[in-house]
């Protein structure tokens, strides 16, 4: 009996180590706005190299406490060039590593087919109570929203009506839900397969807004890990390139 | 601390107060035909108060937000009465507190009412009192501990709310932004000093309640 026991604890053993050493795990912290072609690519990736992404979602200016604070993530796809840069002056990334994954386009979106025009005249006519956007503290998104409002003379107007999302999904949420009837959110949100999923949309002129660079960059927890060096490679080949556009990023 | 933090410890207040206003007129009679009842139903009521003790508040704000949103049976009602929907407005984040605080306010009065028995009242009706005349002569004064402790944590644990403020708040200022919410924003705007100001504000503020919460109720039992 205790014999048998312990053989089946070899074994189980032996093929832990088995599949630790092919298949490795990478911890990513991923910008909210990247979830759905993040998802994908992480399928992808599993499938062609065996190894497996872990993916957390959520608002880059938190990813950048918790990294500071010893968060064990290995890569982080931010949602803007500015956190990267600074985790990397800090020394807390693998230096050189830094590159940029997406350029990211700003959507006015509502659910209801015909609220929003092509060209975003809704914003000028009004008719809406709420106008969600991500927090312009802390989202890139929030913050290129609040400046094509003050590019277009509506920030003031329009400042009775805005609700903050705490990160560009939680801003989706708020209008996917109907409690805002529109809002700024991150066009690969409402855009899959190279067109718009529903509803109506403004894709707001890239020029009207500072371009929304998004970089990912090693993390210190990943020096040693071949297989987050694999997965930031991964993400400029042709394939995850292909999946990236496809969401209405640029690159 | 800058004014928007100020403004935020104020609505905190507003806020908790309101609810606690609220909660302390609603979770009384709940807590007494609780207390009282043998009804089958007691068991299905009491743990539908107790829920939000177990729930992740992402649960309650989550569902609120569905249920008050315009297309949600709330929203639809509050739509028809001309109310408007409630998510982002004070009024919302009330609803959502009383939700959340519910057991707060509404256990320790059952425990309250329960701890009283059935003598006092049976001396009362003797004495030919009626219910309500009992009610305020004899079971207020009598549960009185129970009426502090069930103010002083649904205060308390208002003002500590976040996860159903965040769901359903918009975090617009004056009124969705309570003090939890700025201080997550400081900690993501990367402004820590700030967010230790307020931290260390809510840290000292709920040691003080419970403190002074438990000092007396040693002094009650001893």
């Amino acid at each position: 009996m205790v014999s048998r026991i312990r053989r089946l604890l070899t074994g189980l053993m032996l093929l832990a180590a088995g599949l630790l050493a092919h298949a490795a795990e990478i911890q990513v912290a991923v910008a909210a706005n990247f979830t759905a072609p993040m998802q994908k690519i992480a399928a992808e990736f599993a499938r062609d190299t065996g190894h497996k992404a872990q993916l957390a979602f959520g608002a880059t200016g938190k990813f950048y406490a918790q990294i500071r604070n010893g968060a064990p993530f290995e890569l982080l796809l931010a949602a803007d060039e500015a956190t990267p840069a600074r985790l990397e002056q800090e020394g807390a990334t693998v230096p050189g590593s830094r590159f940029t994954y997406a350029i990211g386009r700003l959507v006015l979106w509502s659910p209801q087919a015909g609220l929003v025009d092509e060209r975003g005249e809704v914003l000028k006519r009004g008719g809406f109570n709420h106008l969600a956007v991500a927090s312009p503290k802390t989202a890139p998104y929030g913050a290129a929203a609040l400046a094509v409002l003050q590019r277009l003379g509506l920030a003031e107007t329009l400042a009775g009506k805005l609700v903050t999302g705490e990160n560009i999904a939680q801003t989706y949420q708020f209008v996917a839900s109907g409690n805002a009837e529109l809002g700024f959110v991150a066009l690969s949100q409402v855009w899959a397969d190279d067109r718009l999923a529903g509803g109506s949309a403004w894709r707001v002129p890239a020029e009207l807004h500072e371009p929304l660079r998004q970089d990912a960059v090693i993390l210190a927890a990943g020096r040693d890990k071949p297989a987050a060096r694999a997965l930031a490679d991964y993400l400029r080949g042709a394939k995850a390139q292909a999946i990236i556009k496809s969401y209405g990023y640029e690159l | 601390m800058s004014a928007a933090d100020f403004a935020a410890i104020r609505l905190t207040l507003e806020l908790a107060a309101v609810t606690t206003a609220i909660l302390l007129v609603v979770g009384t009679p709940l807590a007494w035909w609780l207390a009282r009842t043998h009804s089958r139903l007691k068991g299905v009521i009491g743990a539908v108060v107790a829920l939000p003790l177990v729930l992740p508040p992402t649960v309650i704000g989550f569902y609120l937000l569905v249920a008050l949103g315009p297309h949600g049976p709330v929203g639809q009602l509050t739509q028809a009465l001309g109310l408007g929907v409630l998510p982002f407005t004070f009024a919302g984040l009330v609803v959502g507190s009383v939700v959340y605080s519910l057991p707060f306010v509404v256990q320790p009065l059952q425990q309250a009412f329960e701890a009283i028995g059935e003598r006092p009242l049976e001396v009362a009706a003797t004495l030919r009192a009626g219910a309500l005349d009992t009610f305020f002569s004899v079971v207020v004064p009598l549960a009185r501990p129970g009426f502090v402790t069930a103010a002083v944590l649904g205060f308390a644990h208002t003002v500590g709310e976040f996860g159903v403020v965040l769901m359903i708040g918009g975090n617009i200022p004056d009124k969705t932004r309570v003090v939890s919410v700025q201080i997550y924003d400081h900690v993501e705007a990367f402004e820590y000093a700030e967010a230790h100001w307020l931290s260390a504000g809510m840290l000292v503020f709920s040691f003080l309640v419970l403190f002074a919460l438990y000092s007396r109720k040693r002094g009650v039992t001893r």
